[in-house]
């Protein structure tokens, strides 16, 4: 099966010039992320998997190489809405209900108020927050604030979900459930997941690509292919098959480190 | 009520100091009168007493206290006094009378409200030029700090001369000045308010590809607000300020400036003490007005 990957970085270079001088950023850095992948990205602060992540996003501009997001060069991607973007705080305006939060970038975007209400209700029943439409965001826990975020992002329709430590701040109940919804909800959509994070068995239970990436200058020393079903049930997180993943990815990461 | 007793408790000691401090205030005075009733004062002799601590003449001189808090041309009148000027002056003469507080308060509020009003919304339009252009933030602000170096007492009379020469009175220039106390805490508080979203909340509009126009209204406008009310309170007391300080150059007769001024002239010391409390009282309705906005205006935003 070879479709055409969605994400396609090659020999990418980023240099942020600093008082410090150059720090480089990403080095060489060289993926295609396929259509319906759930691609993480993890290594030790300093590896440049958000840089990366917001090189996508065309929040960065990258110093060498070539990026393209649907074929198109990020900066013209965005403006396609090719892709949602979740942050590690829930980042919802304290002045807006939760349906107006969500309904935010439909309003930046020119829909229609019509089109804004049927869409904020389909994605908050996504993410099962039916019912607080109306709430503010204070009256939500932290969770289901980063819900919400996560239904803003999906509000439009982008078919690439880029999501940069959106449960760091949660506690670990809340990020096993989490987890787990995203998948479902990742099962029901088809999005194409970009997800950034610090733990490996967030990494390994929910992706089918996992990018190992190390510091000084950030680059991926290896890109793991999960054999694990689609379907992933809490408690595969036992079994035989994820903890053999597991321990290569802590492989890599050491491995990256003995560079130091 | 658990606030009411200690609220009561500081107003009373405020009140005891007051009656206490005209003792010495106004006893060389009180002592002048006594002797020349044929009271014995200690000691005797206004030349004996000239260069002897006020304190001191009090506390050896008990028999002149009543009179200390009943002169008519006190240094500091007793707190009664006061109420009785403004009881005078407000209740007791129609509300358009040149003898009444209440019209010189309208007459200034008149002019702080227009200033406010001018220097509020320059403030505000300043602060959205400076957040979105870098060459005005390095033109402007500079100056709008240099403009409050300079004291408001030295400029006013010149900017009510200039504008007199071009024919304008009345209320304009005097607005005019009120404004000009007026707009620099608003556009310092507005500065930090529209740049308040942080980088996260920035780069999120961003992703959404939003113009800069809808950045400002949907982000920077409503997150600058608990800034703005702060700055609008200090606006307003500054731009009531300003009022009283143009009145007194601006002539005219009208305002609490000039009850100032014309207490000052004739040694009405109770009358200048009736027309600050006036000044206060007005100064505290107006914060208070932006105080209630502010509150339901935050707590409908969520923001309180």
């Amino acid at each position: 099966m070879t479709s055409k990957p969605v994400i396609t970085a090659s020999h990418l270079d980023l240099t942020f010039e600093t008082n410090d001088g150059p720090v480089q950023a990403l080095r060489d850095v060289n993926l295609e992320i396929e259509k319906g992948d759930f691609v993480s990205f993890i290594g030790p602060s300093g590896c440049g998997k958000t840089t990366f992540l917001r090189t996508i996003a065309a929040l960065e501009t990258p110093t060498g190489g070539e990026i393209t997001v649907n074929g198109m060069t990020p900066e013209e991607a965005r403006k396609a809405r090719a892709y949602g973007y979740v942050f590690q705080a829930a980042g919802l305006y304290p002045w807006r209900t939760i349906a107006g939060n969500i309904r935010l970038p439909l309003e930046i975007m020119g829909f229609t108020k019509a089109e804004q209400k049927k869409r904020v209700d389909k994605v908050l029943e996504l993410v099962d927050l039916g019912t607080f439409g109306k709430k503010f965001p204070w009256q939500l826990s932290g969770g289901m604030q980063q819900r919400a975020s996560i239904a803003r992002a999906l509000a439009f329709d982008a078919d690439i979900l880029l999501m940069d430590e959106p449960f760091g701040a949660l506690d670990e109940i809340v990020r096993d459930h989490l987890n787990e919804e995203l998948l479902k909800l990742w099962a029901r959509t088809g999005k194409t997941i970009g997800f950034v994070t610090h733990s490996i068995p967030e990494a390994v239970y929910l992706s089918t690509k996992i990018v190992v990436m190390s510091p000084r200058p950030g680059r991926i020393t290896d890109v793991i292919e999960s054999p694990l079903p689609k379907e992933r049930p809490l408690d595969i997180r036992d079994s035989p098959e994820f903890l053999e993943i597991a321990h290569r990815v802590r492989e890599g990461l050491r491995a990256g480190h003995a560079y130091d | 009520m658990r606030w009411f007793l200690p609220v009561l408790t500081v107003v009373a000691a405020i009140i005891v100091f007051w009656y206490l401090a005209c003792v010495p205030m106004n006893v060389k005075f009180a002592m002048m009168t006594a002797e020349r009733q044929g009271v014995a004062v200690s000691p005797e002799g206004m030349q004996a007493r000239r260069d002897m601590s006020a304190v001191l003449l009090a506390i050896r001189n008990p028999v002149v206290w009543p009179d200390t808090w009943a002169q008519d041309k006190p240094r500091l009148p007793a707190p009664h006094q006061v109420v009785a000027e403004l009881w005078r002056t407000t209740a007791e003469v129609a509300p358009t009378s040149k003898r009444s507080l209440v019209f010189h308060a309208w007459v200034t509020l008149s002019a702080t409200l227009l200033g406010f009003g001018i220097g509020a919304g320059a403030g505000i339009i300043l602060a959205i030029g400076i957040v979105h252009s870098r060459a005005m933030d390095m033109s402007v602000m500079p100056w709008a700090i240099a403009s409050q170096t300079i004291p408001i007492l030295a400029i006013a009379p010149m900017i009510i001369v200039v504008l007199n020469s071009f024919g304008v009175q009345g209320l304009l220039p005097k607005a005019i000045i009120s404004a000009y106390l007026s707009f620099f805490p608003v556009v310092v508080g507005m500065v930090k308010g529209l740049r308040s979203p942080g980088a996260m909340d920035l780069d999120q509009m961003r992703t959404w590809s939003a113009t800069r126009t809808q950045t400002f209204w949907k982000l920077r406008l409503p997150a600058s607000a608990p800034y703005l009310f702060a700055s609008l309170k200090i606006g307003v007391a500054s731009s009531l300020v300003g009022t009283i300080v143009a009145e007194l150059p601006a002539g005219g007769g009208q305002g609490l400036g000039f009850r100032l001024l014309s207490g000052s002239y004739y040694g009405q010391t109770v009358q200048i003490w009736a027309a600050l409390f006036a000044t206060a009282v007005l100064a505290a309705g107006l914060v208070a007005i932006i105080s209630t906005v502010e509150r339901v205006t935050l707590k409908r935003m969520g923001l309180a």
